[in-house]
């Protein structure tokens, strides 16, 4: 695994204006990925997760005013027009969705939109040979007949074969970053791992870099290298995934660990951890740090004066709390 | 769609936005509706300048003047006169009041009745609800203009017959759009709570279903009486609607068709002008009910 | 694929059985088949008649009786014209076929035009004006449009600039002694078309609109987009596409509201099709004429109902599979 920085995100925000005022949805998100690693971004809904992701491809709706800068092997993303980024797009970075039912084009062919991927960025092939990377990309992800599959439509595959069809269409042209929203979660469990299997040969035999987007901590844990873990719109903790779990710096990411159903657990009449209360509306974002409503370790005064800043705890792991090493005192 | 579709955020947003449909707030959102406001301010007069045509009209209904014949518009005769020395304006507003009263009468009767049906047919589902649906395929199938001359010529054309042949028609649109509605509030928690606790189905039916079908019908009401004022003003223009002494817009226009062509065009234009500012009026209306009751809908 | 066409068409035939009785039903019912003979004073003939067609019997009888002729193409002669019904029928027929067809043509093409300008440029000016002119297209009288156009676009210019000719014909398909296709049946039928499609064009474009803004905001153009597909292909390829399944399905639907515009419009270009032949048999209360009508054009509406159906699942291959 090089070193070369292969994307960089600083002080990102996006906000969308509203009837109701300017709904912040991610607020200067910082963050940079090395080439051939594996990030997770973990956050519950309406973290900022996606739209951070959609900010990177530059897909966010024509309404989302952006500010900030994402480098991508050094150029800048922020600010380039449709056409600039439809180079990027789909042949450098590419997206695999989280629901392939509606995420499929119902009224095309498999096929049809397998060539799609590959002609718009490869008009020199010729169709034959369009139509051979298709069907190899079918072979890659594991897709059996994949000949007869072409002509088949995406309502005629299972949810797992579908989003194998979508993260074949999403490497056909080899990009550098991959970037899976969710790809999991609209699937059955015995289905999810097969799914992450999938993504885990395709990054083995390309070289790709996956940026994982999910809730779910679990799939972070046997996946990823590094883990974001977001939270109304902020990065709070950032860490490679050992010292995650192990080292939590943020109460969030705590609460998060806590609330894993787990069968290796002292008592069965325990009940299932839950963080109280929901996440701050995009419109009307508490000042000082935004989980402090619902942290049992927040000081008045301290966290929710000013959002907190970027701590580091330990190596490349950074948490925004203003009580790091206070808070786990306490929970003990 | 995922929650974060292109236009995802908006609908992420809308939904922290949440707004309850009472019914202040429901008036609320439709007087924001500036169009929906005028064209009910508009149709509110048309009404009153129609219906109280004895009062407000300035010359007597069917007053000739051989003398006179037909003059364009004047100080005196505003929108001009017609072929007999008429005035205009006061012809169109007493026929207007034939016009606007079918169309209101046919928009509340087939509203009735086709609440009635479609609320019983979805409510009681079953093989009621779908000899229903069969019924009402058949009213699309057979020619609607057809249907309606043959009725109207078969029992008499007067403006009695047509609201009964137009209402006859019109109620299967209503009673698809109800059944529909009804179908999927049946399925609703509150009818099951209702019902846990006791209530009879006639009760449940009025008390539960009804109210919040009301936005439904409003929508489809205000649709009726649109269709229903397009509908009359065609069948009296070929003959089979208001028969004279009783005028109606669409009688006027039949006369009028002969002026084609000549200086009295004029009188072609401004019966067919109210039926447009009518129709548009409350087509208007309709949207801005539609907006008050669902305002992240689909707006066509 | 050809068992849903066989299915369908198999449906329909009862549909149609069912509607040609109450057609039957309600026909016979308003009107008297031997007013014109009664006022003859020929009591044989009146008793001739009513034996012939059952008259003293039930309705069901009366029913099966008619049609048992219908069926075999006995469809009686006109009280009015004294023809055979089944040629006053046929020679009706082409006029309206011809003026069904150019203002579907037409209309769909503008209409579906209208909806993706509509679509792709939002809110902008041309959306807007195109919004208020579906407005008014809704909201007037077609027969009213229809004269109106005759006043604007044929008398006037021909009074106006003197000429010997109205630019556009308004009276019939065909100038005396003319046919076929060539610029004079174009000229006569630009009016009529134009009077048949406003209404249509009014409401298809709306809905087709709503239908491609639904489909520009799918997942699955976001999904295009991220791959890094043109705009004009996703509108084309990916938008349209989508919409074209419920496009068609309500222009087929409004087949029935064709008959009605089809009717008056034919009226006012005085055309002799269908509709003419409708409104003339019904004032002349030739119920001979009046029911084999109605059940022609219930076959054709039922034809259009079906022919939407299988457009439907051959644009939607969801559909396919039930």
């Amino acid at each position: 695994m090089s070193t070369d920085i292969l994307l960089e995100v600083e002080h990102l925000s996006i906000a969308f204006p509203t009837a109701t005022g300017l709904a912040r949805t991610v607020e200067d998100v910082s963050f940079m990925l090395r080439e051939g690693e594996t990030l997770g971004i973990v956050g519950e809904s309406g973290s900022g997760k996606s739209m951070t992701a959609m900010a990177i491809m530059g897909i966010l709706p024509s309404t989302a005013v952006v500010t900030g800068s994402i480098r991508f092997r050094g150029r800048e993303l922020v600010g380039l027009s449709d056409d600039e980024l439809r180079d990027v797009r789909g042949r450098q970075i590419a997206i695999v969705f989280q629901d392939a039912l509606t995420a499929l084009n119902p009224v095309m062919t498999v096929g049809d939109q397998l060539i799609e991927a590959v002609r718009v960025h490869r008009p020199d092939l010729s169709v034959e040979q369009r139509r051979a990377r298709a069907i190899e990309l079918l072979t890659l992800v594991g897709i059996p007949s994949p000949e007869q599959r072409m002509a088949r439509y995406p309502h005629e595959f299972s949810g797992g074969m579908r989003q194998r069809v979508m993260i074949g269409m999403s490497i056909a042209n080899e990009p550098d970053l991959l970037i899976a929203d969710e790809p999991t979660t609209a699937l059955d469990v015995t289905v999810q791992a097969q799914i992450l299997d999938v993504l885990r040969e395709v990054q083995a035999r390309t070289g790709t870099t996956v940026m994982l987007i999910t809730h779910d901590l679990g799939v972070v844990a046997g996946t990823a290298d590094r883990v974001l873990v977001m939270y109304a719109g902020g990065v709070v903790e950032s860490a490679p995934v050992e010292p995650l779990f192990y080292e939590t710096a943020h109460p969030y990411t705590a609460g998060l660990l806590a609330s894993l159903p787990r069968l290796d657990r002292r008592s069965r009449d325990e009940r299932l951890f839950q963080i109280p209360g929901q996440p701050p509306v995009s419109t009307a974002w508490p000042p000082g740090c935004r989980f402090a409503p619902r942290c049992r370790y927040a000081v008045a005064g301290r966290c929710d004066v000013a959002v907190p800043p970027a701590v580091e705890v330990g190596d490349r792991h950074v948490a925004a709390c203003v009580r790091v090493g206070e808070w786990q005192v306490e929970a003990r | 769609m995922s929650g974060a579709g292109l236009a995802g955020s908006e609908e992420l947003l809308a939904e922290q936005d949440v707004q309850q449909g009472s019914g202040r707030q429901l008036l609320q959102r439709f007087l924001k509706h500036r169009l929906a406001l005028t064209s009910l301010i508009v149709l509110l007069l048309l009404m009153i300048v129609c219906f109280g045509a004895d009062w407000v009209a300035p010359y007597p209904q069917g007053q000739q003047d051989l003398l006179l014949g037909p003059t364009p518009p004047s100080a005196e005769h505003l929108l001009g006169t017609d072929e007999l020395g008429r005035d205009f304006l006061s012809e169109i507003l007493y026929a207007g009041r034939i016009s606007l009263a079918i169309g209101l009468f046919v928009a509340l009767l087939s509203t009735l009745v086709g609440t009635t049906l479609g609320a019983l047919a979805g409510y009681l589902g079953g093989w009621v609800g779908e000899l229903l649906m069969r019924i009402t395929d058949l009213f699309l199938i057979v020619p609607a203009i057809a249907l309606l001359a043959v009725i109207v010529q078969g029992l008499g054309p007067s403006p009695v017959t047509i609201v009964f042949a137009l209402t006859a028609l019109g109620w299967t649109y209503i009673a698809r759009v109800v059944r529909a509605q009804v179908l999927s509030l049946r399925e609703k928690d509150f009818i099951d709570a209702a019902r846990g606790i006791g209530a009879s189905n006639l009760r449940i039916i009025i008390a539960h279903l009804l109210p919040n079908l009301a936005g439904v019908l409003a929508v489809g009401m205000s649709l009726a009486v649109a269709s229903a004022i397009i509908a009359e003003s065609t069948l009296s223009f070929l003959g089979f609607g208001v028969q004279s002494p009783q005028t109606s817009w669409g009688s006027m226009l039949s006369q009028a068709a002969g002026y084609v062509g000549t200086p009295q065009v004029y009188l072609l234009y401004f019966p067919g002008l109210f039926i447009l500012v009518t129709v548009l009026a409350v087509n208007f209306i309709g949207d801005g009910l539609r907006d008050a009751l669902d305002p992240q809908g689909k707006h066509l | 694929m050809f068992t849903f066409i066989i299915r369908r068409v198999l449906y329909s035939i009862p549909v149609i059985l069912v509607a040609s009785f109450v057609l039957f039903w309600a026909v016979r019912s308003t009107f008297d088949p031997l007013a014109k003979l009664r006022q003859a004073q020929d009591p044989t003939a009146v008793a001739r008649e009513i034996e012939r067609l059952g008259l003293d019997r039930s309705i069901l009888e009366q029913y099966f009786l008619w049609l048992r002729s219908f069926v075999t193409g006995d469809w009686g002669t006109s009280s009015r014209t004294g023809s055979p019904v089944l040629q006053l029928i046929g020679e009706a027929l082409w006029p309206t076929i011809q003026l069904a067809f150019w203002g579907l043509l037409v209309a769909v093409i503008v209409a579906g035009l209208v909806s993706v300008y509509s679509a792709v440029r939002r809110y902008s000016l041309g959306d807007n004006l195109l919004t208020g002119a579906a407005y008014l297209g809704i909201a007037m009288p077609a027969f009213w449009f229809g004269l109106i156009l005759i006043q604007t676009f044929a008398v006037w210019p021909k009074q106006q600039f003197g000429l010997a000719e109205p630019p556009l014909y308004f009276i019939g398909l065909h100038s005396p002694g003319q046919d076929g296709f060539d610029l004079d049946y174009i000229r006569h039928l630009v009016l009529p078309v134009a009077a048949l499609m406003i209404a249509l064009v009014a409401t298809w474009s709306r809905f087709g609109r709503a239908a491609m803004l639904d489909a520009m905001s799918s997942d699955y153009v976001r999904t295009a987009r991220a791959k890094g597909v043109p705009r004009r292909q996703i509108i084309w390829r990916h938008a349209v596409r989508n919409s074209l399944a419920p496009f068609v399905t309500v222009v087929a639907l409004d087949a029935a509201v064709l008959i009605g515009g089809l009717v008056v419009t034919e009226q006012i270009f005085a055309i002799p099709g269908m509709g003419r032949l409708f409104l003339d048999s019904l004032v002349a209360g030739d119920v001979f004429v009046l029911l084999p009508w109605m059940i022609v054009v219930a076959i054709a509406v039922v034809i259009c109902n079906l022919l939407a159906d299988i457009g439907y699942a051959l644009l939607d291959p969801r559909v396919r599979l039930r």
